[in-house]
């Protein structure tokens, strides 16, 4: 388990929205850039990690209760997005680490992958 | 507004012009069935694979409708599009299989898990296609 404001720490991320969400505690973690993938295992506590950038990564996050996004290779999203998310109360963070290197960085600081319903 | 024995029916449209706005109507349908107290992994359940389903309708026709009826017993979904039909309903069943081109995969879409998905949440779903005509997604969630 990680809590939003180490998962900044350890990601050397940016916080977009939700700054007032960092004791939020994350357990599990997925990474993708095709959102049928995220959709097809359901996890608690979820931080999604995703090269994607476009609204539909919020509304995949928001059908699935993820509460975290977090946007690799230092992209920005733009304020569509962005008010989206803090319509949604989804926290935005942004890492220039690429997709790979994040999940990596999250596994080894103790975030798992395990889904709760397969 | 609460669960009783009186049928809820809901409609909207999906448009398929602003990518951006597809998912609206899994959205309101998430909010409605929240507020109607529905479990949450109930709502979850209902709301991606009606997402699935809205998105298919975005990317593979060019938008169509959903209807929705809500009972005690069950959630049932009907999302139908005038699109161009799904040809082997079977290779549209396996996980991976996908028509979508580069620039679906661009937006995030394309992986073949749609249906999959829709299958995996639902207790029952029935897909009525023909080609040339259209298509229509019934998906079922038992309370
Ligand atoms: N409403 C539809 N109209 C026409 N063809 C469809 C429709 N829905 C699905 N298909 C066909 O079935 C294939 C599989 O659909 P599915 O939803 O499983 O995957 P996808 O949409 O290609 O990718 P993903 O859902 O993972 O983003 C599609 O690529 C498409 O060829
Ligand atoms: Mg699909």
């Amino acid at each position: 388990m990680l809590k939003v404001r180490e998962i900044v720490k350890i990601l050397d991320a940016e916080v977009l929205t939700g700054e007032d969400q960092m004791d939020m505690e994350i357990y599990s973690g997925c990474g993708a850039d095709l959102m049928s993938d995220v959709m097809a295992f359901v996890k608690e506590s979820v931080i999604l990690c995703t090269g994607l950038v476009n609204p539909q990564v919020v509304r995949t996050a928001e059908m699935m209760d993820i509460k975290v996004l977090c946007f690799v290779r230092g992209k920005v999203p733009g304020e569509v997005i962005l008010d989206l998310a803090r319509e949604k109360g989804i926290t935005i963070l942004t890492t220039k680490h690429p997709l790979f290197i994040t999940c990596g960085m999250l596994y080894s600081a103790g975030i798992q992958g395990r889904g709760v319903w397969n | 507004m609460e669960l009783s024995e009186e049928i809820i029916r809901l409609h909207y449209d999906i448009n398929d012009e602003d990518f951006s706005a597809a998912g609206e109507a899994s959205s309101a349908v998430k909010k409605t069935l929240s507020r109607l107290g529905v479990s949450p992994e109930t709502v979850k359940r209902v709301a991606i694979a009606m997402y699935e389903a809205e998105i298919n309708a975005v990317i593979h026709a060019d938008g169509g409708a959903a209807d929705i009826e809500i009972t005690p017993q069950q959630i049932k979904v009907v999302i139908s599009d005038r699109g161009p039909g799904i040809p082997n309903m079977e290779a549209a069943m396996q996980p991976g299989f996908s028509t979508a081109t580069e620039s679906v995969r661009e937006l995030g879409f394309g992986a073949g898990m749609g249906l999959p998905n829709m299958k995996r949440y639902t207790d029952e779903m029935y897909v009525d296609t023909k080609i040339g005509v259209g298509t229509t997604v019934t998906l079922i969630v038992k309370i």
